[in-house]
């Protein structure tokens, strides 16, 4: 077998990375990339060159040559080559397809890798073209680099597969049994383990290297959820001690049972909740955190996020029609040298993420039509990679349970080394050495195959061909399988899985994740893989349940797990938790001093609320044909949008739903309360605005915070629950799904922890019944009456004009913005407004107030505001619970005037600026600032 | 009348098939999406439909370059079938990741070489355009008013050396209006957007067509002039 190397031209100038290089002060003038193949095979010259021309090169303007190992290439001056590939085992669709293409054309190759070829041009030095390398054209997790010539590296050989081993925890000191914990990375509490070792001791054995670690999957923050779970001894704000049994049964899912609405269907069970959508079809909703593996290898990690959420939402019998996303990134103009090691500079993040968001959504054909994006210091050393998704199913056509006899069908991907581990590893702290031993946790998705997945998932759903099905996220097949037998129990061969290469041992092949695999329960096997062959997707039977309550995997005839399924669901200890409250004393209120132009401009441009319509328009958010409001609209399309809105492919009813999305940075280290209620109202009026009807919201709730084990931590989350409960209540709009990160703190090589801003993100779902009345974004003309519903005044406390202006002392601000308990009746009204067609257009009144409201939403229908606001800077700048601005026609004024909290404040003109009281701002600026340019 | 069929070729990876079919059913044909499995095997045969077209997506993941794979799909085990087609004249689209395959199977232009490389903003776009349409083809041919409609792609801008001839015969049936970056999302040369063959049955282009067929569609809805695309399908599906 002979190994081949060619390169393929023309090169392309990599600007993304091009200007990665400038923000580390490396001197690079050019980089310029080109495509490197390696092709081990047995091919005569004219075959290599058939390969080549036919698979590789453009038939315009494109060229090969074989790769030699000089230095340099293509006689640039001074120009260095250097080359990168993937790490053998990571997935390769594009080495896998030329292999495929190249079958089919009758040339005999058994493998291909495709690389790529730097060429340098620049004054550096070696080690700035190592920086270079590290920092900017290769990430160690997936890849490997050399300057000069890489040397082939194929898959296949990795030797014989690992023996199943057995795992001491007998007979152990808690010294020894931590050790254990440690050296295998489980993740485990001491109690944890201790109740490991008693239930082996009873047995009379140890477990296997597979038992222990699907018990540690199993119980993993990431799948337990144990710190939602767990005890908590509160001592409260007052000095009062108390306690709750459980965050997630006292108030997220207490909320959803006190609410009691009629509209769900299912909520927390499953691996997404399920809400009625009209006559027909339901609704399948979810949000997902991939923090921990988006801070490594930020294309990878965004990208499997979404995989995740995808597969989720397939996991309930749902299509998948729409995709979302919240970024929080630190500061693109971080001073490199402040990045501490063992963590990525944000704009490399931002880039990464960005680009495996598109790449995963673009390709599996699901429009990603809402998010946001947020920079704060506190997200540089943990960013924050939130992705939802909505599914459409017939009403009751999920099927939950499998019966004693069934088929273990696996649908999808086949197993690799990528992906071992993933729930022990994002259920823990990351530190400088997590990037050295993490690798094998993070996976690199393959969107193709989810593709096909999701195209037979809905067909094998409407044909009645399985009995149950899930999702193969974290843990793999252990904890797909595992949760599907919780009652039946059920035998597997791990022969019988597929693998992408040899040498895996078997607890890897239990463990292993993948976006792109699901796990079905069928009486009747062999329709369903003849569904799956017409659509080119891997179907392998792998068990069958038993019921008899036992999990026993087996590898051939070689006994791999024999537990039993109450041990492994019901055995775990109620983990024993601290929590302290800690009391917010508003701080003393002064007037602050604003400079009304100047901080008008710096606020457009604050990196939370300028435009990210660069970002959005690298996302397909058209395909499927159902969008009706897009994340940008406006004459030019480049005015942002509040609640996005779609008509779900396939229904007749003429309904939409519509997503709004509350989140913020800034109030949750002040007062965690406050902020649940905040983002809770953001995200409703988000939903009004995109049509919905405010009497049937739906909620998701994802959590990303810091070690929980921190007492004050931990009663920051308490508190933020407590007004998660309040203010679902409030608003009568129950949780449906949810997802917590704990755990999003950095420790720097001192030691010191570098937590994340506690940060909550709710979605809110709505339905909209005429989507026909939605109104449009940005002002429509002038002439119109415009008019501001809720209060004028907001807070500064937490508000992006305080971040603003650093220079006030912190107290000067004032308190947050104080739950507003009768937002609803404010959002029900606006949503008569909006049904009885009045309202032209409307923007929520959000980040930066008034001010900022009126600025974006001018600019993005290009028609001046003449508005009569108060001149100080709560009233221009304040931010609040559900206020609005809406443009009315005069002639409607009368249906307002009816409106206890609506005010006529001026109208839209002529002209081309917008006018707040004693300034006025030329549209011409504030589109200059709302790009992020200003002078 | 008989509704005429519509045959809509699936690759692993092509996501935009069932956008297509909707288009083609609102303007009265009877589509089908099929896998290529289902081709390859034989299960269905192009002589048994009056239309080909050939949708977006990401065929094969785009490896080795956007519509390559599918492009030595319809020019080797599909090619007969393809030739026949062309050869009595049937009605033959490709769009986005269809019309890279057209391009790359030599059916478009046809009359030249052209390429579809990566876009000018060097970022995959997704965004409303306006386009001039000419009509010089079935498709386009009684069109005079400007379509509206999105793009979403990375690799969309039109590169030919023969450009001067395709225009001498008003083979550019569709340009982008509105002159450089973003109306000319890709930064396409003389503006290209779609191109026909010289037969004139031939249609390939980058926006998506299929996605503006309703005017609830239209992020412009009642401040600009409608730009529906209905007709180019409706057009189609006459001349089958």
């Amino acid at each position: 077998m002979e190994t081949y190397e060619f390169v393929v031209g023309p090169g392309h100038m990599d600007r993304t990375a091009l200007a990665q290089a400038a923000l580390f002060d490396l001197p690079v003038d050019r980089l310029t990339r080109f495509q490197l193949v390696h092709v081990k095979g047995n091919l005569g010259p004219a075959a290599l060159e058939q390969l080549a021309t036919s698979f590789c090169i453009d038939p315009v303007h494109g060229w090969w040559e074989p790769a030699h190992d000089g230095v340099r290439a293509r006689g640039s001056n001074g120009a260095v080559q250097l080359e990168t590939g993937l790490r053998p085992g990571v997935t390769d669709r594009e080495g896998a397809e030329l292999v495929r293409a190249a079958a089919d054309a009758g040339l005999s190759i058994e493998a291909a890798t495709i690389g790529t070829r730097w060429i340098v041009q620049g004054a550096l030095s070696d080690a700035e073209l190592e920086s270079l390398a590290d920092r900017v054209l290769h990430n160690e997790v997936i890849q490997r680099w050399a300057i000069g010539r890489l040397e082939p590296s194929f898959v296949g050989e990795l030797g014989a597969a690992p023996a199943t081993e057995t795992v001491v925890v007998r007979g152990l000191s808690p010294q020894e049994l931590a050790g254990v914990n440690r050296a295998r990375r489980l993740g485990l509490d001491p109690e944890e383990m201790d109740v490991i070792s008693a239930h082996f001791e009873s047995l009379g054995r140890d477990p296997t290297d597979a038992e222990i670690e699907t018990l540690a999957q199993t119980w993993s923050e990431h799948c337990a959820h144990k710190t939602f779970r767990a005890r908590i001894e509160v001592t409260e704000a007052d000095g009062t001690n108390s306690e709750i049994d459980g965050l997630m049964k006292t108030y997220l899912r207490a909320a959803t049972d006190e609410i009691d609405a009629p509209w769900v269907r299912s909520a927390f069970v499953d691996n997404a909740g399920i809400v009625a959508f009209d006559n027909e079809f339901d609704l399948a909703l979810k949000a997902e955190t991939h923090n921990h593996p988006s801070a490594l290898e930020p294309f990878g990690g965004a990208n499997t996020g979404v995989g995740g959420v995808v597969r989720d939402i397939l996991g309930v019998s749902a299509k998948p029609i729409s995709v979302s996303d919240i970024l929080c990134f630190g500061p693109e103009d971080t001073e490199p040298r402040a990045v501490p090691d063992g963590v990525l500079h944000p704009r490399r993040i931002r880039d990464g993420v960005i680009a495996g968001i598109g790449d995963y959504g673009n390709k599996i054909g699901v429009p990603n039509i809402a998010g946001a994006v947020l920079h704060d210091p506190r997200y540089t050393t943990t960013p924050l990679v939130f992705a939802g998704c909505i599914g459409l199913l017939p009403t009751g056509s999920n099927p939950t349970t499998p019966a004693a006899g069934d088929a273990i069908v696996v649908l999808g991907g086949a197993v690799g080394r990528d992906g071992v581990g993933g729930a022990t590893f994002s259920s823990q702290t990351m530190g400088v050495e997590t990037a050295e031993v993490a690798g094998s946790s993070v996976q690199i998705g393959d969107p193709i195959v989810e593709k096909g997945l999701i195209d037979v998932v809905t067909a094998a759903r409407d044909a009645g061909l399985y009995s149950a099905i899930t999702d193969c996220g974290a843990g793999g097949l252990s904890s797909a399988v595992g949760e599907m037998a919780e009652e039946l129990g059920a035998r597997v061969d791990l022969e019988l899985v597929p693998r992408k290469y040899s040498g895996l041992a078997p607890w890897e092949v239990w463990l292993s994740e993948a976006q792109e695999r699901m796990v079905v329960a069928t009486p009747d096997p062999a329709p369903l893989a003849a569904l799956a062959a017409r659509w080119g997707v891997d179907a392998a039977v792998i068990g069958q349940f038993t019921g008899d309550g036992r999990l026993l995997v087996t590898d051939g005839s070689e006994t791999v797990i024999d537990i039993d399924c109450s041990f492994l669901h019901d055995g775990r200890p109620t983990r024993q938790m601290k929590a302290t409250v800690v009391a917010h004393e508003p701080p003393p209120t002064t007037e602050p001093i604003h400079d009304g132009v100047n901080d008008l401009l710096k606020l457009l441009a604050h990196p939370s609320i300028r435009s990210n319509e660069d970002v959005v328009r690298t996302f397909d958010h058209e395909i499927m044909g159902g969008t009706v409001v897009r994340p940008y609209g406006g004459v030019e399309g480049d005015g942002p949008a509040d609640g996005t809105t779609q008509i779900p492919p396939g229904t007749s009813s003429g309904w939409a739903m519509t997503i709004g999305i509350g989140v913020n940075a800034l109030i949750g280290d002040l007062d965690s309360y406050a902020m649940a209620w905040h983002v809770i109202d953001e995200a409703v009026r988000n939903a009004v605005l995109g049509g919905a009807d405010p009497d049937q919201i739906s909620l998701l709730d994802n959590f990303a915070w810091g070690k929980p084990t921190n007492p004050e931590t931990l009663g920051q989350l308490v508190a933020a629950c407590r007004g998660c409960y309040d203010a679902a209540l409030h608003f009568n709009a129950p949780f449906v799904s949810g997802k917590d990160s704990l755990y999003n703190e950095f420790v720097h090589h001192d030691g010191t922890p570098d937590p994340v801003a506690p940060t909550l993100v709710i979605t809110a779902v709505g339905i909209v019944r005429n989507p026909a009345a939605v109104p449009l974004t940005g002002v429509v003309k002038p002439g119109n009456d415009v008019w501001l519903i809720g209060s004028e005044a907001g807070a500064l406390g937490g508000s992006h004009f305080e971040e603003i202006r650093r220079d006030l002392e912190h107290g000067q601000a004032g308190p947050v913005p104080e739950p507003h308990t009768d937002a609803l009746s404010t959002h029900r009204a606006v949503a008569e407004l909006i049904a009885s067609g009045v309202v032209e257009s409307a923007h929520d009144v959000s980040e930066g107030g008034i001010a900022v409201a009126a600025a974006e939403w001018a600019f993005a229908g290009r028609v001046g505001l003449n508005l009569d606001v108060a001149g100080d800077a709560r009233s221009l700048f304040g931010e609040g619970a559900a206020r609005y601005l809406l443009e009315v026609a005069p002639d409607n004024a009368s249906q307002l005037t009816r409106i206890p909290e609506a005010r006529r404040i001026g109208s839209t003109t002529e002209g081309e600026s917008v006018a707040l009281g004693h300034f006025t701002v030329p549209l011409s600026d504030i589109e200059a600032a709302f790009r992020g340019h200003i002078s | 009348m008989m509704r005429p069929r519509v045959l809509i070729p699936v690759a692993l990876g092509t996501n935009r098939d069932a956008d297509l079919a909707d288009a083609f059913r609102l303007a009265g044909a009877d589509p089908e999406s099929v896998p290529i499995a289902a081709l390859r095997a034989g299960d269905r045969q192009m002589e048994d439909y009056q239309i080909l077209a050939v949708p977006g997506g990401f065929s094969y993941g785009d490896a080795l370059g956007a519509g390559r794979l599918l492009g030595l799909d319809l020019m080797g085990w599909f090619g007969d079938q393809l030739a026949a087609a062309a050869a009595s004249g049937k009605p033959i689209f490709g769009v986005c990741n269809g019309f890279q395959a057209l391009v790359r199977a030599g059916l478009l232009p046809g009359d030249g070489t052209a390429t579809l490389t990566e876009n000018g903003s060097d970022r995959f776009e997704c965004r409303w355009v306006a386009m001039q349409p000419n009509p010089a083809s079935v498709w386009t041919a009684e069109l005079t008013e400007p379509l509206r409609c999105p793009v979403a792609h990375g690799e969309g801008q039109f590169v030919s050396a023969d450009l001067g001839r395709i225009e001498k015969r008003n083979g550019v049936v569709l340009r982008y209006l509105g002159g450089g970056y973003p109306a000319n999302p890709n930064g396409s040369v003389g503006d290209v957007a779609g191109v026909t063959d010289p037969t004139g049955m031939i249609l390939g282009l980058m926006p998506h067509p299929e996605n503006h067929i309703h005017d609830w569609q239209d992020p412009l809805r009642g401040r600009a002039p409608s730009g529906n695309c209905l007709p180019l399908f409706q057009a189609g599906v006459r001349a089958a």
